[in-house]
């Protein structure tokens, strides 16, 4: 049965080589072949998965070996596979969501000429992330790690003949790199300090290692986690990656690869667990993340950009729940399972939005859709509200836990991160609300548009064969787009219930990232009500602003909070300063050093040399006599050294 | 030190050769040496080889004196019989009579040269009395059957690759050469016939030319006839001499020796008395 | 007398023909230096052969008379086709290698 852990990877690799070298003759079956091996991925996975569950608790870890791959002395690297718990939960997720985002693709992108291609990267994610998630050594784990930062590349800048999304794509591939970095970092330190890439090693032997070096380690696999997940200070990346094709979004920058980071950490717990720095950080870094992801989805009035804000913000609980330690690990990933349901059935949803919209992105501009899409209106509104933790849905039991555990993490710091994990609920509640009131309630202000400018059909050029920009027609989507958002509905209203009572998501994850009970100041009930009230804050607050006032179409001014985070809180701004100005400046005196310094040293022993040989050169003069006399004398010397040589 | 130093004295005794080969080295070897010197500086490289073949000569001597017979013979027969002639030839064809300049036209060659030489001339002097050549056996045993023989022996089983290899190289030598000097005709030599016509047809030295100086003491050939106004014509010389430079110019000498034979003949003849008469 | 004179004076011939090699410009001359050079290393196999009583120094100086006949006939070759194309024997004026 572990022999089958390689196909779960081989047959999306499969798919994405067949559809990436087939070239033309493929386009017309090109997404099915791509949706039936993401499909025959799930069903391993599921087969695997049902193998699991008849196993004892304790045999549940298998792994598969399939060849040595650096085989040197001192450096052994191995390519294998490792299907734990945690494993088998991503595998499921991945393969479940990412065939349910295949399906959904064939509609959406119907008329793309270049669909073939969208599957083949599509493939190439899911063999990508499902290496990431089933490697059993850190070193396969970054090549997993870089594959799926490829795949993000060439998804985000799928439409690459917009400006914006080539530079979206360029934007998401550099500030990953530096995330990345951190990952190479952390694997030359561990290397540096075990010997060895393996999880099982190197996990083992944390015990007996200095906590400077760990916390190192920590940090810098942080620093890969922030750049991945697109926490802050890494994040900037994320909004703008919303140019890429909404089920792109759906799949791979909501559902999956952005929660890798929540999954190195938790793979890494033991790490973690010996480096307390390392931990508070982490846990700074989401709450930070958590807050600043839900104020910028607050302001945007592009349908995926705000709820690329919600995604960096409910990632933000997952960063925040997974450096808590073991009080968190489960959480964050129960979180993580849950936030995928909901938020790839939101981005489908926001997806078909656009699709019955002529691909405007503009909330100013919908109001009122639930007459003319019925299925995506309710799909929508059951991911909105299992976001924000309505009672009895799948958010309500993973975001309580984790609020929960962020308070029992105890002391002032555990005051702290509640108090803002609370708040974050609040904010939650109240940019969902606007998203929700805005698309599908009021007045429907895209009747009596004028035509949009030139400037603005640029953006959106993929429209261009989609219609034309007048008045759109709201209209449901097709069938292959409505199933996999009910399924996903499905998921996002009964997960949550599933997995979190009687704690059986906990039973089921326990045995890999070990469980602590954390004691709470706060009873789970008071942490529950207190969740309640500032649910009913948040969404009182949003129905006040958006519900009872009709919402204008052209943006107001808005405060000086609502205008830095319209701009993503001013990030790019602070990078363009810091980074970009910063990286000028250190050109422009390098260059300076380059071109008096470094140039005048190669230029200065390059007239050295051309004097010198030139002087050497009068030696030959053609002469065959005068080269005798250099032999000559060469002879002599060679005379004098041996008689030195004997002499001494 | 002084231990070696005794070694040395006494192993000298041991290996001393006879007073009269001693006396036979001193005399030839001086001799040999300043061969060698004029062979470097002698002008005409036909003096060059003659002192060359002289010092070989000697160094056969030298060889009989240490028991190599056959390579005594074959060093006068080969070296300075066969090569050395062949020396000459080439000597010969180059014009015997051309004199190098010794002046150095390449600055510091001669003093660099002369120094190297010095430098290394003593350093393997230094290097030959370093060495610890105690062992002297002579050839007595070795030659017991005779040189010749002991030399066959050698040369035919220990050797006999090496033997057979120089005779491959010699073989590719003569080829060589032949390559190298040989020249092939491409058109048919001019009869003289045809010569004789075309010099009629080009109609510019129609007579034969004129011949070289008669003043037959001797070589003459190299020496310009005179025009009527006693300068010299280098067209009397064959063109061979002539672009080798080798044109003896003896029209002064030739001048003089007129004027001196008119005067003589003069007095003979009575005239000059009669012209001193005038003068009166 | 020590026959390691003979030696010395191999070494002297050898100098003065290394030396002549270097300051005679022509080609036959130098030729004839080389030859010299030639025979001061026969004199130096021939007394080693004596001092070691075997006759091997003298097989060797005679193999390097074979070699050297076969270099004088290509040598002068050379030299006899270089003074035909250039009607000049002097080794500066092959200098064609100057830049």
């Amino acid at each position: 049965m572990e022999n089958l852990i390689a196909l779960l990877v081989a047959a999306p690799l499969l798919g994405a080589a067949v559809l990436l070298c087939g070239g033309r003759r493929l386009d017309a079956v090109g997404h099915w072949i791509g949706t039936a091996l993401a499909s025959a991925s799930f069903v391993i996975g599921a087969i695997l998965f049902a193998d699991m569950l008849g196993k004892d608790e304790e045999h549940r870890a298998v792994g598969q070996h399939l060849f040595s791959w650096i085989p040197v002395e001192g450096f052994q690297a191995d390519i294998g596979f490792q299907l734990d718990q945690l494993s088998m939960t991503f595998v499921l997720l991945i393969t479940g969501v990412g065939s349910l985002i295949h399906v959904y693709s064939i509609g959406y992108m119907e008329h793309d000429e270049r669909r073939r291609r969208f599957f083949g990267y599509l493939n190439l994610f899911l063999a990508a992330m499902l290496l990431l998630v089933l490697a059993d050594n850190y070193l396969l784990l970054y090549v997993g790690w870089e594959g799926v930062g490829l795949a993000s590349y060439l998804l985000i800048g799928f439409w690459q003949h917009k400006p914006s999304a080539a530079t979206a794509a360029k934007k998401a591939f550099l500030v990953n790199r530096v995330g990345d970095m951190g990952l190479s970092i952390a694997i030359m330190l561990m290397f540096t300090t075990f010997g060895t890439f393996a999880f099982g090693p190197v996990l083992e032997a944390t015990g007996e290692t200095g906590e400077g070096k760990l916390t190192a380690i920590g940090l810098m696999l942080l620093l890969a986690a922030c750049g991945k997940s697109a926490q802050v200070p890494l994040q900037s990346w994320l909004g703008d990656a919303m140019e890429g094709p909404t089920p792109v979004s759906a799949l791979i920058h909501a559902a999956t690869m952005v929660t890798a980071g929540v999954y190195l950490i938790v793979r890494s717990g033991e790490i973690f667990n010996a480096a307390p720095d390392a931990q508070l950080v982490t846990t700074v870094v989401g709450a930070v993340t958590l807050l600043f992801g839900a104020i910028v989805g607050c302001a945007k009035d592009d349908i995926k950009k705000a709820l690329a804000g919600s995604t960096m913000s409910q990632i933000g609980y997952m960063i925040l729940a997974a450096g808590l330690g073991p009080i968190g690990y489960v959480f964050a990933i129960m979180h993580l399972v849950t936030h995928g349901f909901f938020k790839a059935g939101l981005f489908l949803g926001a997806g078909s939005v656009m699709h019955g919209m002529n691909d405007e992105v503009d909330m100013r501009k919908y109001g009122g859709l639930r007459k003319y899409m019925p299925v995506t209106f309710v799909t929508f509104g059951l991911g909105y509200l299992a976001i924000i933790g309505f009672p009895g849905l799948s958010g309500f039991f993973s975001k309580d836990k984790i609020i929960e555990a962020a308070f029992a993490k105890g002391g002032t710091e555990g005051w702290i991160l509640g108090g803002v994990a609370l708040l974050g609920a609040a904010i939650t509640a109240f940019y969902m609300t606007r998203v929700m009131l805005m698309t599908f309630f009021g007045e429907e202000r895209w009747r009596n548009q004028p035509t949009p400018s030139p400037a603005e059909s640029d953006v959106e050029p993929a429209a261009e064969h989609r219609g034309t920009h007048a008045e759109p027609h709201p209209h449901e989507s097709p069938k292959s787009m409505t199933i996999p958002m009910i399924v996903l509905a499905f998921g996002s209203v009964f997960a949550g219930g599933f997995f979190g009572i009687g704690d059986r998501f906990l039973h089921w994850l326990e045995p890999v990232t070990e469980h602590a009970h954390g004691h709470s100041p706060l009873s789970a009930t008071t942490v529950t009500l207190s969740t309640m009230v500032v649910l009913v804050i948040g969404v009182g607050l949003a129905y006040l602003q958006y519900g009872r006032r009709p919402v204008p179409v052209v943006a107001p001014r808005g405060s000086l909070l609502t205008r830095a985070a319209r701009r993503d809180l001013l990030q790019d701004d602070f990078n363009h300063v810091v980074l970009v100005r910063g990286g000028e400046h250190l050109t422009r005196s390098l260059v300076y050093v380059d071109h008096t310094l470094v140039d005048g040293v190669v230029n200065g022993t390059a007239a050295s040399m051309g004097g010198l040989s030139g002087r050497l050169r009068k030696l030959q003069n053609g002469y065959a006599r005068s080269y005798a006399v250099s032999m000559f004398g060469g002879a002599a010397i060679l005379i004098a050294a041996t008689l030195l040589m004997r002499a001494v | 030190m002084t231990a070696q130093l005794a070694a040395h004295s006494t192993s000298l005794a041991a290996y001393s050769t006879s007073t009269g080969e001693a006396f036979q080295f001193w005399v030839l070897g001086t001799v040999a040496v300043i061969g060698a010197l004029c062979t470097v500086f002698m002008k005409k490289s036909v003096h060059s080889a003659l002192c060359l073949a002289g010092t070989m000569i000697i160094l056969a001597v030298f060889y009989l004196a240490n028991g190599a017979y056959f390579l005594g013979i074959v060093q006068v027969v080969v070296y300075t019989g066969a090569i050395m002639m062949l020396f000459l030839f080439v000597v010969m064809l180059v014009g015997v009579t051309a004199a190098d300049s010794l002046t150095e036209t390449i600055k510091g060659q001669r003093w660099l040269a002369l120094l190297c030489g010095l430098g290394f001339g003593i350093l393997l002097c230094a290097g030959i009395g370093n060495a610890s050549l105690n062992e002297f056996n002579g050839l007595a045993q070795a030659n017991a059957g005779g040189n010749v023989e002991g030399l066959a022996t050698l040369i035919f089983t220990k050797y006999v690759f090496a033997f057979e290899i120089t005779g491959a190289l010699l073989i590719t030598a003569a080829v060589g050469a032949m390559v190298l000097t040989h020249r092939e005709r491409t058109e048919r030599a001019k009869t003289q016939r045809e010569m004789a016509e075309e010099r009629v047809r080009k109609n510019v030295q129609l007579p034969p030319l004129p011949a070289p100086g008669v003043y037959a003491r001797h070589n003459a050939v190299d020496i310009p006839g005179l025009l009527p106004d006693g300068t010299p014509s280098e067209l009397t010389v064959i063109k061979t001499l002539r672009d080798r430079g080798q044109i003896r110019d003896v029209s002064d000498e030739a001048l003089k020796d007129l004027k001196a034979l008119e005067q003589r003949s003069g007095e003979r003849l009575g005239r000059g008395d009669r012209a001193e008469e005038a003068a009166k | 007398m020590n026959p390691v004179n003979y030696l010395y004076l191999a070494a002297l011939l050898f100098t003065i023909g290394a030396t002549g090699v270097l300051i005679r410009r022509n080609a036959i001359v130098v030729f004839m230096c080389i030859e010299l050079m030639l025979n001061a290393c026969n004199l130096a196999f021939v007394t080693f052969s004596r001092m070691h009583g075997n006759l091997d120094g003298q097989i060797i100086a005679f193999f390097t008379m074979v070699v050297a006949a076969a270099e004088v006939v290509v040598g002068l070759a050379i030299i006899v086709s270089l003074f035909r194309s250039r009607h000049s024997a002097s080794v500066d004026d092959a200098s064609l290698m100057k830049l």
